[in-house]
């Protein structure tokens, strides 16, 4: 692949995977980093757009008109009416527990 | 004919007038299930086989227990005089994005694979409400992060019925599938990027994404969720109102359910449609796609087969009474899928950080040492590659140093193209038109994997549905004949906001002055055999 299309080298490339809390095979690592640079490449189609100013960004396509908004409800919990069916969910459980290894301590700064 | 091949207000009808019974429509769907489905996808499948080749593996799930409670309650109320609802005795299939209680609710993941819902998402509880009867969850891209279902991680994925050896097209391929295969009259689906229309164009079927906050998103595993929208597949658009109907209106579980009444879809299919405004575009009858070998852009026209069938539909609309306005500019169509790889991206990476081994869902059976190494392992394996490729795009192009050049620029893209559809569906502008005809998608059915694998040439296949999404307005897929292959040519039409009501009536009407075409009474590949 030309140097131009490498914006994701492989250092950056596993600093995202350790960011996004995966671990990949080789062949799968390969498979993917050439897909992403070959989606960036895609998307540096943006930078050519000439965007008028005053553009404003658009989370939602939708503009959402004070009419059509629901109304905020009170800040209320309610129970689930079957928390075993939730808990029953979590791969290792005992008891009301759901169980994992440690814990790594960190020290926030 | 065949019960499982009656449109659903057919279906509905005969069982409120006591011509057939829940059950049997029951049993007509899970016999023509058993004739033409094949075995369901499963996680460990061995290999594909020629047998497998040949049939349409449209369900994960097939909830038969379910579905029989359900026909019984039909029946039982009907002999007791009540109404069991607007979908009363009709078969329904669910995409398995979403979450109904007791099913396993896989999104045809390996990491949801063993997850059983504790509750029902909104328009899944309406249908059934509604006395629909489900039977089953339907494959899927793996996230749906896919345009041929080929990515599911659940094997045999579906096969075109027209075709067996193409591809149904994605994400929603197993609901179109079905529908298609007459398996079941309707399905709910979602369309993120053209999940419900490219599919039911590929297979031959009508789809819609209502507008942005018509329909509910509880209970759906959720993906883009500034662009997910659940909406009806079926066989014509009488049905797809019907499912509407039932399916749309504000939610309190969702406050992104827009508090506005809904239209009376049903009602609203036989109005005349003399003097409407139908657009035409230059920029939906090409896609602008890198080109593999220079990565220069090159603009390409849609085929022949498609172009033509959609200029025929336009002189369809004309002699009914529309006017078609010709030369649309719909200038930013184009950016749409490059502004998706950022946005879509961006949210699913935000969307799958949930997915972690503790909760819910796989862990990995190894040991890991600390909380960290079991995240890192249990999404390693639980994810498949589009999944993995998502997340990491998405946290690249959101991160503090590239935002501005990637996230927050394709948010102020997205402005652009919502702005096209602004200024042409404007009451006030130059154009002031009621709908946009365009083709649905730049080809019809791809062989089975042809294109897996090359995540860019995927994506571009939605360039003719996305900037809907984008932009949060509705659009509908509906069949307008065949190409020369003998494959299902998609129409679209895309409307202003909440104007569902007349995407449905554009499309009825279609139905209704092409329905003695010879191409209407042409039958899927699967069926031509049974």
């Amino acid at each position: 692949m030309p140097e131009k299309e490498q914006k994701i080298t492989q250092d950056l490339f596993d600093h995202l995977v350790e960011l996004a809390a995966l671990e990949l095979g080789s062949k799968e690592s390969e498979y993917i980093r050439t897909e992403l640079n070959k989606q960036l490449d895609a998307i540096e189609e943006l930078a050519a757009i000439d965007i008028p100013i005053g553009t404003e960004p658009a989370s939602h396509g939708v503009p959402y008109t004070e009419k059509m908004s629901q109304d905020l409800r009170p800040d209320t919990w309610n129970a689930c009416d079957d928390n075993d069916a939730i808990l029953s969910q979590a791969p290792k459980h005992k008891g009301r527990y759901i169980i994992v290894p440690d814990i790594p301590h960190t020290t926030l700064e | 004919m065949e019960i499982c091949d009656l449109s659903a207000s057919e279906i509905r009808e005969k069982i409120i007038k006591k011509e057939i019974s829940a059950v049997e429509v029951l049993d007509a769907s899970l016999a023509r299930i058993r004739a033409v489905d094949g075995r369901p996808g499963t996680l460990d499948y061995a290999s594909i086989t020629d047998e497998d080749r040949k049939k349409v593996h449209a369900f994960i799930t097939v909830t038969e227990t379910i579905a029989r409670k359900q026909a019984a309650t039909v029946d039982r109320q009907i002999a007791a005089g009540e109404d069991p609802g607007p979908l009363a005795g009709v078969p329904v299939t669910i995409k398995d994005v979403f979450c109904v209680k007791g099913t396993l609710s896989t999104i045809g993941s390996r990491i949801l694979a063993n997850f059983t819902a504790p509750y029902t998402a909104t328009p899944v509880e309406r249908m059934l409400q509604s006395g629909a009867l489900m039977l089953g969850k339907v494959n899927l891209d793996e996230f749906t992060y896919g345009s041929s279902t080929d990515s599911s991680a659940f094997q045999p994925s579906t096969r075109n019925p027209w075709e067996p050896n193409r591809v149904p097209g994605g994400s929603s391929g197993g609901s179109t599938a079905s529908v298609a295969a007459g398996e079941a009259p309707l399905s709910l689906g979602t369309d993120t990027a053209g999940s419900i229309r490219q599919p039911a164009a590929f297979c031959g079927v009508v789809g819609m994404k209502p507008t942005y906050g018509r329909v509910s998103r509880y209970g759906l595993i959720a993906f883009g969720s500034s662009l997910d929208c659940p909406g009806p597949v079926a066989r014509n658009a009488k049905d797809a109102a019907l499912m509407l109907q039932t399916i749309a209106g504000v939610d309190p579980k969702d406050a992104t359910s827009v508090n506005l009444p809904t239209e009376k879809y049903l009602s609203m299919l036989d109005k005349d449609i003399k003097g409407m405004r139908i657009g035409l575009s230059p920029d939906y009858f090409q896609i602008t796609i890198p080109d593999p070998d220079t990565g220069e852009y090159v603009q390409r026209p849609v085929p022949t087969a498609i172009r033509e069938a959609v200029l025929k539909a336009a002189e369809v609309y004309r002699a009914l009474g529309a006017e078609i306005v010709e030369d649309v500019p719909m200038p930013n169509t184009r950016y749409g899928i490059p502004v998706y790889f950022v946005i879509s991206r961006v949210e699913a990476a935000s969307n799958l950080h949930r997915f972690d081994g503790v909760k819910y869902g796989y862990r990995t059976p190894s040991k890991s040492n600390d909380l960290k190494e079991l995240y890192r392992k249990s999404r390693g394996e639980g994810f498949g590659k589009q999944p993995k490729l998502r997340i990491l795009m998405g946290m690249y192009v959101s991160a503090a140093q590239y935002s501005e050049q990637y996230y927050q620029r394709a948010l102020k893209v997205r402005t652009m193209i919502r702005q096209d559809f602004d200024d042409v569906f404007n009451p006030q502008g130059a154009y002031r038109l009621d709908a946009l005809l365009t083709p649905t998608t730049p080809t019809t059915a791809f062989p089975m994997e042809n294109v897996y694998g090359d995540s860019v040439m995927m994506q571009y296949s939605d360039q003719l549905t996305v900037p809907a999404n984008h932009a949060g307005t509705p659009g509908i897929s509906f069949p307008g004949g065949f190409d020369e292959n003998g494959l299902p040519v998609g129409l679209q039409l895309l409307g202003p906001d909440f104007s569902e009501g007349v995407l449905l009536q554009l499309t009825h009407v279609y139905e209704t002055a092409t329905a003695e075409k010879e191409w209407r009474k042409i039958k899927p590949a699967v069926l031509r055999e049974i």
